[in-house]
């Protein structure tokens, strides 16, 4: 099979495209993780991300202003989650479960007016000279704005993480709350801020997906891809960087279904829309399988902290 | 501003209780808020969702249809999440039964095997094979956690997608009627492999009378057995249960056996007894929503049952309130999810004493 240059960097466009939303709603994750907090409602963040997003950009036609309606959505889904987990205690894989079935409904409910409606995808860089250069103008000078974004996000993220003292708080908070309480570090605040910046992400995350990725909105058009954020981060360890390879690999094998069926391979459709999920299974038994000890996770994950005084 | 938790000095049989019901009300309270910003009369909507339904011979039993799955299901992840196995995967085993299930009523179609035998087999053999589809598709995620150490709750929510998936392939291609105008749809069932309608005219079917028989054996198991106990002290005290001997993978394989199971059952219900057929898709998220009832009912199998039917009606409530007052239908995935929201606080309520304070959270 001959591939010309030019259909290579195509393809490998749209592999970022498929990453970055998995990238954007797995750092936050990272961040909230590495907090102590097990957020399973990512998905139904992502939903209600992408169909405010939409809503917001749609009314007032600006995708500006549908990316922060997006994000505040999200940041208001996660200030619910963080009242049950944090300031009720409640199990946090039960709360995370409620936060998708709830997110799913809400998002149904404000994306009902806006179905069929299409909106011109969200703006690519373009540089004169550079982002026509062959084969990499493109892939490094001619993506939308959310690529580059999501990647300052992870170097932000992993700066602020390894390199800060604030950065060492939140680590240690999440490795053991209670020694953290006991210094005076006000545990159930820094987890706050950390739910609410994850729930952000997670918000711009499917807002990329209504006013990017396919620019305009559907029921249940996340697909799951809040879940394989969840597994990217445990693919990536928790660290920021590794949730970029992850999110390539993902996006890769995302595309490779459309690639397939683009070039008429005879092998069911089904098959290949369930890669992603398979290849998810295959990469946490791989990881565990690598990783027999599973130490690796923050020792105070998804345990609720209820401070004595 | 902060909120300290204090734990209350006695559990209370009566607030258990009230738990449940208080939640019911504050969720029905904040729907009704958002129907009225909405410009729908509250009490309209009430009627429509919650009322109306009660008073109709039809509208009952399409309740206790829709109540079957539900109550099925819920009762298995009872046992599943007080071991504190999290299987969010209900909806793939559900899937993976009725497609199972279902291949023996395509396979005995138009009379084949039952020259012999005759049809009385066919009915139990497919609810078997239901169960045992749930099963297998179940031990997948329960194997990969107990053997290496993955986590269940993503594996078991991304075979979901897997077996949804799966079927539309089955009916699209191999299943597919070959009669039927390449609509995606297999063949109907024969009589002999549909589950009997109770009374004439109905939609009460044979399978309805399973779930109550499933929450009374359930309901033994769970307070009166050895296991029950295990699953009951591995979720609570894992470490008293390891000094007493009690061994994580066998309940973790047994949960989440009889969880699958469950989901299969009430898969090959669904398509026996109410669609008749295999369709792509044979379920509106029913593995989803028992998570709801699961919770609702207290994990507790009598407390599914409640919870199942209270569910039901406002599945059945929501597409009337679609009808009548053009109420959008995700309004009542919306609120089943707030319900649960409100179910989880109301829990918290009744174990703890909350006490506000002014100053920073801590």
């Amino acid at each position: 099979m001959n591939f010309d240059p030019q259909q290579i960097q195509d393809i490998l466009v749209i592999v970022i495209t498929a990453a970055t939303p998995l990238l954007i709603a797995a750092i936050g994750e990272v961040v909230a993780e590495r907090a102590g907090v097990l957020n399973l409602g990512l998905e139904g963040m992502m939903i209600v991300g992408a169909a405010t997003g939409f809503a917001g950009a749609y009314l007032a036609n600006s995708t500006l202003v549908g990316v922060l309606c997006g994000i505040l959505a999200g940041c208001a889904m996660a200030a619910i989650f963080a009242f049950l987990t944090l300031g009720l205690a409640t199990n946090q894989v039960a709360a995370g479960l409620a936060m998708t079935i709830f997110g799913r409904g809400v998002a149904n409910l404000i994306g009902a007016g806006f179905v069929g409606l299409k909106r011109q995808a969200a703006p690519h860089l373009y540089i004169p000279g550079l982002s026509d250069l062959p084969l990499i103008g493109k892939l490094i000078f001619g993506q939308d704005y959310f690529v580059y974004f999501a990647v300052l996000l992870t170097a932000a993220a992993s700066y602020w993480l390894t390199r800060t003292r604030s950065g060492l708080t939140l680590r240690a908070v999440g490795e053991n709350h209670t020694s953290g309480h006991s210094l005076g570090v006000p545990v159930r605040a820094i987890r706050l801020m950390a739910v609410l910046f994850g729930g952000g992400c997670a918000g711009l995350a499917g807002s990329y997906l209504s006013l990017a990725y396919t620019p305009f909105w559907s029921p249940d058009m996340t697909a799951g891809r809040g879940w394989i954020a969840l597994a990217l981060v445990v693919f990536a360890s928790w660290r920021p960087w590794r949730a970029l390879g992850g999110a390539l690999l993902f996006g890769g094998v995302a595309v490779l279904a459309l690639a397939f069926q683009g070039l008429g391979v005879p092998i069911p459709a089904q098959l290949l829309n369930s890669l992603p999920y398979l290849t998810t299974i295959a990469v946490l038994v791989f990881l565990s399988v690598r990783d027999r000890r599973g130490a690796i996770a923050p020792a105070s994950l998804g345990v609720a902290f209820i401070p004595d005084r | 501003m902060r909120i300290d938790l204090e734990a209350r000095a006695q559990r209370s049989t009566l607030r258990e209780i009230l738990a449940p019901v208080g939640a019911m009300i504050v969720a029905i309270i904040i729907g009704g808020i958002v129907v009225s910003l909405m410009g729908i009369s509250p009490i309209a909507a009430g009627n429509v969702y919650f009322i109306e339904p009660l008073s109709q011979s039809y509208s009952l039993q399409a309740i206790a249809v829709k109540a079957t799955p539900l109550v099925l299901i819920a009762v298995g992840l009872t046992f599943c999440y007080r071991a504190n196995l999290w299987n969010i995967g209900a909806e793939g085993q559900f899937i993976a039964g009725g497609a199972l299930g279902g291949w023996l009523g395509l396979l005995t179609n138009g009379g084949a095997m039952q020259d012999t035998l005759g049809g009385w087999w066919i009915l139990p053999a497919m609810l078997i094979m239901g169960a045992l589809g749930g099963v297998l598709y179940g031990l997948i995620p329960a194997l990969l956690r107990i053997k290496l150490n993955v986590s269940e709750i993503l594996t078991s929510l991304m075979l979901v997608y897997v077996a949804q998936l799966g079927l539309d392939w089955l009916v699209r291609g191999p299943w597919k009627d070959p009669a039927g105008h390449n609509l995606p749809v297999s063949v109907n069932f024969d009589p002999e492999a549909t589950l009997p309608i109770l009374f004439d005219g109905g939609s009460l079917h044979l399978g309805v009378l399973l779930a109550p028989i499933v929450v009374i054996i359930a309901a033994i198991v769970f307070s009166k057995t050895l296991f029950g106990f295990q699953v009951r002290l591995v979720g609570s005290s894992p470490r008293a249960a390891r000094f007493g001997g009690f061994n994580d993978s066998t309940i973790a394989i047994a949960a989440f056996a009889i969880s699958g199971g469950l989901a299969g059952l009430a898969g090959v219900i669904e398509v026996s007894g109410k669609i008749g057929q295999l369709i792509p898709s044979i379920s509106p998220g029913y593995g989803f929503s028992a998570i709801i009832v699961a919770f609702l009912g207290r994990l507790h199998p009598v407390g599914a049952l409640i919870a199942g039917l209270v569910l039901a009606l406002t599945f059945v409530g929501g597409e009337d309130a679609q009808i009548a007052l053009h109420l959008p239908g995700d309004m009542t995935l919306a609120f089943q999810g707030v319900l649960l929201i409100c179910v989880l606080a109301a829990d918290v309520l009744a174990r703890y004493r909350l006490k506000f304070s002014m100053g920073a959270a801590a």
